[in-house]
This record gives structure tokens, sequence and C-alpha cells, in this order.
């Protein structure tokens, strides 16, 4: 690692150029031994071989978050109650207490991936949450809202209660407003955007507790009324056993079929690719996942009626995880996004529009905060200023950091917001069934974020930015 | 021909004639790139001051001065990361604009900065097609990419890179100074500007550098060469521009110069050197 640091650490100047020959040899051996080993690797075995070599070289990827998701899976299986840990019903449960930190960690990473902060984003979350849960409402003395315009009438749909996708589509056209003035804010008035979300952060705040008037809180239902079961869906229903597993098979054979032939094309055309050994191992891991979730979720864990099926919350995050991965990692605009973040100025002078790139970050991750506000309501089965969105915004960044997304900017993939809100969850969820209290819950989580931030100030001082948009 | 001088013009204040003179300095081609009487302050700084400038094409022209001499202003001038207040360029003869990079590359100007704007995090070809993707529809074509991507590495003799999937941060120096230069020859440039393109660099990779340029050269680019390395200027040019405290003080083919007169145009504006008056001795206007 010596070599790397002289590397990363030293440019000799000019009249050092001796000494810079000889070191010449082994900067190159260095720089070696960090590549990516998908990148050279012919076969499974070379793969796994190079791969340790990353690993043990400090950029360890996905694997300290897996681990870590591994470590504290055995130890709550052991330590809880008859093993309810890994009980279908509590890991149906855990996943849904762990979504709202799962799209939150994924919003967040759109400003951490510039090596920027949102702080706002937990009550930005909180206004989508009850822009939807309003519009779904009965006009009438239980309606919240107390505000000019919107009093007692909402319009367009005068008198009438939204249709729930209407109702979904301005609870994210309003956040994304939102964004859109933090990022006005950030790149035009050249605030600070740690200031900025901040003072977004106390705003938002009073302005949900404005909105939401005396009453102090919305209430969306189960019952079949209006649109508003729709929205209490999102998180709580489930989908029929019998469609979870066509749906699975279509998805997997779909993505199967596209990493397959996409990567015997590159092989073919003598592109960089990886061997047919790792992309058969990648399509079978994701469909025995798959099989897993669905097989876990089937299983009736009702107490006194039948509940069964995939909650719609799957495939809800599954679909922004896609959506979000597909963005960053395969569209200009995302390349743009990791080319801001890894250096702004080399960015900026091959003419990318390195503002409009940062003002769209801050959209779109005010964008998918309103989508964890959707989720967060169902959740709770409304919005009340109860929510705690200063903890919320911190669990998101400790989520995304956890995964594997660096503070530091230009690293960072939308799966890592997954894998980090999982973990997060599991920790909460593990904790409160071993019967600890909040405190322990916090101070658990702050444990595990000081971990993951330590492992990623490690890395990048080690190996440089090394897991790369592709990686 | 001769070199020709602007120290006794400069030092008198006036305005500097010398248009025609300037413009058969490139063996009585029209040059590729052509300035003319280019002035650029910053506040109260003049950076430049009624600079001319040939870049002929097929030609490495080394741009030489001191610290401050206003080397990096004029490349950026011409880079289009900088405004000049006044002046001209003419490109091909024809009288251009440069207000932006995206002007200058669209004329087939490609810059390779001092500090080689790569993005770390990214990897070759990522960086070689940065702010230029090659798309279909939304998703961006990465096979027809790397495709390209590989292939000018291999016209360039770039041969030493594992694979050209690897982040950027994993290369030396030499390396990244390579990319950078593919990176500008890959649109069908016609004129590549290198800022400083060895400092930093050991002997074998500033070798590997100076012999890319050449190869530059050789495909009919015009090619200017910043460094205040003298080894490295005279290994490669084939014309010498000498900027002090923002004028253009000596501009020629390098036969006309030495070490030494180069040194003394770059630290005192003027030289008084035999090479010199051999050539033809100063221009006083």
């Amino acid at each position: 690692m010596a070599g790397v640091e002289d590397e990363q650490g030293s440019k000799p100047a000019p009249d050092d150029i001796v000494a810079e020959a000889e070191a010449a040899p082994d900067l190159t051996a260095a720089a070696v031994e960090v590549i990516p080993p998908e990148i050279v690797a012919q076969s499974l075995g070379q793969y796994l071989k190079a791969w340790s070599v990353r690993v043990r070289g400090g950029d360890a990827g996905i694997l300290p978050v897996v681990g870590a998701l591994l470590a504290v899976t055995i130890v709550f299986q052991i330590m809880s109650p008859k093993g309810v840990f890994l009980s279908p019903g509590n890991l149906v449960n855990l996943f849904i207490q762990s979504c709202v930190f799962i799209v939150l960690a994924m919003a967040e990473s759109f400003a951490l991936l510039l090596g920027e902060i949102d702080l706002s984003i937990g009550y930005v979350a909180a206004i989508g949450g009850i822009v939807a849960a309003l519009f779904v409402q009965s006009p009438g003395p239980s309606f919240g809202l107390s505000i000019g315009p919107f009093n007692g009438q909402v319009w367009p749909f005068n008198g009438q209660v939204w249709p729930w996708w209407a109702a979904i589509i301005a609870a994210l056209l309003v956040c994304a407003a939102i964004g859109a003035l933090h990022g006005f804010i950030i790149t035009r008035l050249r605030v600070p955007a740690f200031i900025v979300t901040l003072a977004g952060y106390l705003a938002w705040f009073g302005v949900m507790i404005l909105i939401l008037g005396p009453s102090g809180g919305v209430n969306i239902s189960s019952a079949l009324l209006n649109d508003q079961h729709i929205l209490f869906q999102l998180v709580w229903g489930n989908i029929d056993p019998v469609i979870g597993w066509i749906a699975l098979a279509v998805m997997v054979g779909l993505l199967g079929g596209w990493m397959w032939f996409g990567d015997a094309g590159r092989r073919r055309s003598g592109l960089v690719a990886p061997p047919p050994g790792l992309t058969a191992a990648k399509i079978a891991f994701v469909a025995a996942a798959g099989i897993a979730v669905v097989a876990i979720c089937n299983v009736n864990r009702g107490l006194q009626l039948p509940v069964e099926g995939v909650p719609w919350a799957v495939p809800i995050v599954l679909f922004v995880l896609a959506v979000w991965t597909v963005l960053l990692e395969r569209t200009e605009f995302g390349r743009h996004m990791y080319a801001v973040g890894g250096n702004a100025e080399a960015a900026r002078r091959a003419g990318i529009n390195v503002s409009g790139i940062r003002t769209m970050a801050f959209v779109l991750c005010s964008f998918t905060a309103g989508i964890a506000g959707l989720l967060y309501s169902s959740q709770q089965g409304g919005m009340n200023t109860n929510i705690n969105g200063g903890q919320l915004v911190l669990y998101a960044v400790a989520a995304a950091v956890i995964g594997g997304t660096s503070l530091f900017g230009g690293r960072g993939r939308a799966i890592h917001g997954v894998l980090g809100g999982l973990t997060i969850g599991a920790i909460y969820n593990g904790l409160y069934l071993l019967g600890f209290e909040v405190q322990w819950q916090l101070i658990a989580t702050g444990l595990v974020l000081l971990a993951a931030v330590t492992i990623d100030a490690l890395s990048r001082r080690g190996a440089g930015s090394v897991s790369a948009a592709h990686a | 021909m001769g070199v020709t001088t602007y120290a006794e013009g400069a030092a008198g204040g006036a305005p500097v004639p010398g248009s025609e003179a300037l413009g058969t300095a490139a063996a009585g081609t029209e040059p590729l790139l052509k300035l003319r009487g280019i002035d650029k302050h910053f506040g109260a700084v003049q950076a430049l001051y009624q600079v001319d400038l040939d870049l002929p094409a097929g030609q490495v022209t080394g741009l030489c001065g001191d610290n401050g001499a206003g080397k990096s202003v004029l490349t950026k001038c011409i880079a289009g990361i900088h405004q000049p207040d006044h002046g001209e360029m003419f490109w091909d003869g024809r009288p251009i604009h440069i207000r932006t990079p995206k002007d200058a590359a669209s004329l087939g100007i490609e810059t390779v900065y001092q500090d080689l704007a790569l993005a770390d995090n990214l990897d070759i070809v990522q960086n070689m097609f940065l702010g230029r993707e090659r798309a279909h529809r939304f998703l961006l074509d990465e096979d027809s990419m790397e495709r390209a991507a590989a292939e000018t590495l291999a016209s360039l003799h770039v041969t030493t890179v594992r694979s050209i999937r690897q982040p950027v941060a994993t290369l030396s120096g030499g390396q990244r100074q390579a990319v950078a230069v593919a990176k500008a020859v890959m649109w069908n440039s016609k004129l590549v500007l290198l800022d400083e393109p060895t400092a930093a660099l050991g002997v074998a990779q500033t070798k590997m550098v100076l012999d890319l340029v050449r190869r530059l050269r050789d495909h009919g680019l015009a090619v200017m060469v910043i460094s205040h390395n003298l080894n490295d200027v005279f290994e490669v040019a084939d014309r010498i521009a000498i900027l002090h405290l923002g004028r253009m003080v000596a501009q020629d083919r390098l036969a006309v110069f030495d070490r030494q007169s180069v040194v003394d145009f770059m630290t005192t504006g003027g030289s008084s050197r035999e090479v010199l008056a051999s050539a033809s001795g100063p221009r006083r206007d």
C-alpha cells in the first residue's frame, strides 16, 4: 500500500526526476494491484483471486455492508427469543420498517454523490406524505387544511376527492419543486448546500405544522373509502402469492437474459466483460434471492386471518432501485453526476453543465424523498407532527454510507442505499425484539455509522476512489 | 526571415505592429490559428499585452515563459475559458470568436490541462468520452465508446495500460497524461494545446509523452506545448514562442534559438546572443 500512497500523495517536483524514475516500476506494480478485478480476470477463479487482492488492498465495495448484515442477522437470530428474528412474519415486518430508510438513503445518495449533503429530506418526505394524504381526504370537518386557497376545497378537483395517482403525482411534484428551490439557491446564489438544506430542515418542518393545522395530523385509513386505501396499501398491501411467483419468473427471466446476452455480446466483440461463470453466478444469485423473498413472503404470517404474499413495498423499492440504477449507471446524466462528484473542474472543462447537474441532483433527492414520504405515511396510517425528520435524515445518510456510498463524492450506487437501509432496519428490529429500548438502538446505529464512515475514509486514503460507476 | 522580437516596442509601451511579418513565419503558408493583438486583464493586472501568436499545422510550437508570464492565460483564451479583452483570432484565415470551451471544441481545438482534468473515479473510456458520451436514445452506448477509445489509444501506441476499464485513479502519472492526450485527439481535433505535459513525470514517462506529442504532429495536427522545461521544448518543438510579463517577446523556428537565448528572453524579455544576430537580428519598430 505504501506504493499507492506515494502515487496518490506526492507529486514529485520536476527537478526530482531521477528519484521519480527509480520509483516508477513500483508505482506501476501498485497501480496494477488495485484494478477492479472484473476488468482483468478471464475466468471465475482469476476473478475471485483478483477480488480478494482488491479487498485486502482496502477497496471492499459492498463487502462490509453484506458482512455487517450477515453478522447482525446471525447475532439476532441466536439471541432473539425462539429464533423469531428470521421468522417469515418478522422478516416481512423488518422490510416494511426498513423501506423508508432504504428509499431515503437512495434519495440522499444523489446529494452524497456530488460530495454534498441534504439535511432537509426528512421533512421534505413528510411534506410529500402529507400532500398525498390530504388530496385523498373527504372534504369535511375533519379536513386538516387550514390555509388560504386550500380551505375546504381542493383545486382542481373542487369538492371532489383526488384519485390516488393524482395525489401521488402532486406529492412528488411538490417535493421535486422543493428540491429545485434548494438546488437553485445552492447553485445560483452559491450558498453551501449544508446551510440551504439546514434552513430547509427548519422551514419545511414549520410548513408541515402549518399545513396540518390545529388537528396536528392527517390520516389515511385502510377502509375502502375513496382512494385512501390505495395509499395505505403502498406498504401494507400484499400481492397474491401466485401472481408473486409469476412476476418473479418474468423479472428474473428478463434481467438474466439481459445480463447474459449483454456480457456474451461484449465478450464476442473483445470488450471488457466478466467471465461467463461470473455472469451465470450473478444471475443465479438474483434468482435465488428472488425465490427466497417470494417464498418467505408467501408464508401465511397472519395471527387470525391469513396474511400472505409479497408486500407492495417490495416491488416499489425494487422499481425505485432499478430506475435510479439505470439513470446513474447507464445514462449520460448519471455519467455526468459521477464526473461532477469526482472532479467538478474536469466536468466543467468537458463542457458539462455543472450547475444544472447539481440542481438536478437536489431535485432528484427531494423527489425520491417524496416517495419515502408516501411509504412513511402508509406505514404510519397517515402523517402527524410527531414525525422526526431530523432523525430520518441522519438515518438516510447513515444508511447510504453504511451501504458503501462515499461522503466525499463520486462513489456510490443506488443498491448501497438498499443494503444500508436494510442494515439499519435489521438493527432496529433486532434490538426491539430483544427488548432493548430506543437509547440502545440509537447507540448501536451510531456505532455502525461511525464504523462505516471510518471504512470509507480508510479506503479512500488507501486505494483512491477505485470502485467507479460501473464497478 | 528573422526572429521577431518585440522587446523594443513593448518596452516603449507602444502597440506592436508586425502582423504581416508574422504571417510568413510558418514557411509561407497560412497558420492554422493566428492571434493578433490579444489583450487580457484581470482587475488591475494586465495578464496579456498585445500578444501575437501563430500555430501552424503539422508543427509543434513551444510556448515558453517564466512563472506569471501569461502562458496559462493565453492558453485559456484559445481554449475559450477566458475571453480576450481585445484582439483578433483567425482560424485558417477566417476571423473567429471563441467564447466558450464548446466553441473551441467545435473548431477542433482541444486542451490538455496541467491538472489533467480527468475524473479519478471514472475509468479511461468514461473519461475520454466525458461530456460527449455516445448514447442510443437514453442509454449510453458503452460498446461503441469502448471500441473507439481502444482504437485511439492504439493509434497513439499507448499500450502500457492493463485495461481501458480501469479507473484513472489507478494509473501512473505518465499513463494519466497519455489518457488526457488521447482524450484530446479523439475528436478529429486540429489543434492540441498541452499545458505543462511533463511536469511531475519521471524520465521514462516524459519520453513516452514527448513521443506522443511527435506522433500528434506526424498526424498533421498543430500542437502547442506550454512548458518551462527547456529540455522538453528543445526536444519536440519546431517553433518557439516566448512570453515575458504578458508580452510576446520572441517567436520563430527552433533553429534560430539556443538554450541561453531562450533563457534570456524568458527572464529579461530580450537577448543579445550572437545566434540571434546571425539569424537576422531583432527587428526594431
